[in-house]
């Protein structure tokens, strides 16, 4: 309490997902600039003195109590539930209903900017997407399974508040694949293993982002808020297959036909963390995102290319080889 | 040591049809890639090589192709490459690819679309991507117009390719969607006619319950399963230049004066053509 009233000329940003490895490198950019509250469900972070942190479940009542406690400026919304960390109703309440929670407090406690951290998934893979989608295309994601009805829905309720509610300030950012150290979504999941499933006969396009490139975009688009949807993808493409040799991984082939085959493989071998059933269609057709809005908008270009961003995998792996 | 063979094999088979004639070509194409050699829709550079060399030597070999009026097909920026289109396969979407990617004036990767299933058969999908073609998409037509691409289009689609022998060179029906993306992107039309396509397949019946059966767009009974050897003729003509109209009766007008070159460029293929095979 006594940290929060200390008078200070200082903006306030609340954090969620404080845990996650592009949460931590968005703090560590924001820190000192801004005064900093990080959130997360999973566990209390362990950070930087002067940082209150908090274990919370958005769509639980403890969490209104932080922006009662702090005069919160901007909330950074990076904090997502996976697939395999909670069952379909638990993720659905935790992002869903979390993130309207999270919307609506910001309305009660008057905060001026949100940044709302979505995914290229939304887009949903299908054989008959074209490349290069842009922001306004159709979200297919939950045509092509229910377990990504989450994600679209977070879409959705941030769009309503977006048009709704313009003093929210609300920038929706989708990026493609972040890959990097300490990322723990499945594709890095997936790409650390040393034996990875690829479908046979399919290797869709892929654009992958590092993780450092990715916080220095949700930091601008913080510091300069311009509030509206964008992608967020390189100009630069590679096959999947390719990307798994890349990063040092062995194939593991999965027969493609029937197309049920590798969905029923998935849930037999419980492979729910890196290959889940869910996500098969994006191993088998391309999601390619144009990127050009948010480049042009923020003036931002990754620093990083594909082989700086596989490198890491492949380095991993030959250091646990060595370590053998 | 299978697999040894093999990439022999196939080193050997790389070097017989990647000519440096084919290198140069390939390295004179003016198309941006990224880092790994590919473009958003999953071009590759060395597979196109390998699918050039190969399809170069069907196109002086075994097709004979006779070229004229390459030089209406602009050395860069963006255009409409619109033909007529035959023979059940799609060998003439093929060697108008070859003839405008060995372009003595300024060789380019015209793009082709595919149909709308391929992309769900193993393999087939993702090898068809890599020669640069992509589904039939207004959205890819458009983007890749803006990125200044050369695009190949057959606005009769399955009627065209699937019209039995007895229609040969009658045009079908035409789309208007490519006339729209002509005038929203400010794109010339190059139109060319192509003749000998008809008779590398010619088709007496199609056998219509069994491909809907089978998910095809037709089933022609033919004489070969393989193209025919017919000589074939490309008359590139000048280029069209169409701006925005109104409403969609003037697009179909405007069409119309298309399928009017398209019948004389056939026409001169057809009076030069001495022998079929």
């Amino acid at each position: 309490m006594a940290t929060a009233t200390k008078p200070s000329t200082k903006k306030t940003v609340l954090i969620t997902g404080a845990a996650g490895s592009l949460a931590k490198r968005v703090i560590a950019r924001l820190q000192g600039k801004y005064n900093i509250i990080a959130v997360d469900f999973r566990r209390k972070v362990d950070t930087d003195a002067g940082i209150p942190s908090y274990l919370v479940e958005l769509h639980k009542r403890g969490f209104e109590d932080i922006f009662a406690e702090h005069s919160i400026d901007a909330v950074i919304h990076i904090g997502r539930m996976f697939a395999h960390e909670r069952d379909r109703m638990q993720r659905y309440n935790a992002n869903v209903l979390g993130t309207k929670r999270l919307l609506d407090l910001a309305r009660k406690y008057k905060v001026g900017q949100v940044i709302i951290h979505s995914t290229y998934m939304v887009y949903g893979a299908s054989a008959y997407n074209p490349a290069l989608i842009d922001e306004e295309a159709p979200l297919k994601a939950s045509e092509v399974t229910q377990d990504l009805v989450d994600s679209v829905e977070v879409e959705s309720l941030a769009n309503i508040y977006l048009w709704k509610h313009p003093e929210l300030n609300i920038t929706i950012l989708r990026p493609c694949n972040v890959l990097g150290p300490g990322v723990r979504n499945t594709i890095s999941i997936l790409l650390a293993r040393p034996l990875v499933p690829v479908l046979v006969g399919f290797s869709p396009m892929m654009q992958f982002l590092h993780v450092e490139d990715m916080a220095d975009a949700m930091v601008l688009a913080f510091e300069k808020n311009k509030p509206g949807i964008y992608n967020v993808a390189p100009d630069d493409y590679v096959p999947y297959q390719q990307a798994v040799t890349e990063c040092g991984c062995r194939k593991l082939p999965i027969p493609s036909i029937p197309p049920m085959l590798p969905r029923s493989i998935s849930t037999a071998l419980n492979w729910n963390s890196f290959f889940p059933p869910y996500m098969i269609s994006y191993f088998k057709y391309p999601v390619i995102l144009d990127g050009t809005v948010f480049s042009q908008t923020f003036n931002w270009k990754p620093r990083r290319n594909l082989n700086d961003i596989f490198s890491y995998y492949r380095k991993q792996k030959l250091v646990a080889k060595a370590t053998v | 040591m299978l697999s040894f063979g093999k990439l022999d094999l196939k080193d050997k088979a790389l070097a017989h049809l990647v000519t440096p004639e084919i290198e140069h070509l390939v390295a004179s194409i003016p198309k941006p890639v990224g880092s790994f050699g590919y473009d958003p829709w999953g071009y590759n550079e060395d597979r196109f090589k390998f699918a050039l060399g190969a399809a170069k030597w069907l196109y002086d070999h075994y097709f004979r192709v006779t070229v004229h009026g390459l030089e209406n097909i602009p050395a860069s920026g963006r255009v409409l490459i619109i033909g007529n289109h035959s023979g059940q396969l799609p060998m003439d979407g093929v060697l108008v690819g070859v003839a405008a990617a060995t372009n003595p004036d300024g060789p380019r990767l015209a793009r082709a679309m595919i149909e709308r299933f391929f992309p769900t058969v193993p393999w087939l999908g993702n090898y068809l991507n890599a020669l640069g073609g992509v589904i039939g998409d207004p959205v890819n037509c458009a983007k890749m117009l803006e990125m200044d691409e050369a695009i190949i289009v057959f606005p009769e689609g399955v009627r065209g390719s699937g019209k039995l022998y007895k229609k040969r060179y009658q045009l079908q029906r035409f789309g208007n969607g490519f006339m729209h993306l002509a005038m929203n992107h400010k794109t010339p039309i190059v139109p060319v006619g192509i003749v000998g396509c008809e008779e590398t397949m010619p088709a007496l019946v199609n056998l219509k319950p069994l491909a809907k059966m089978l998910g095809l767009p037709y089933l022609p009974l033919v004489p070969s399963l393989l193209p025919l050897p017919a000589r074939v003729y490309l008359n590139f003509g000048k280029p069209m230049h169409f701006s925005a109209c109104g409403n969609e009766a003037e697009v179909t007008e405007r069409v119309e004066q298309v399928k009017a070159e398209l019948r004389l460029l056939i026409d001169k293929g057809l009076q030069e053509r001495t022998s079929i095979y």
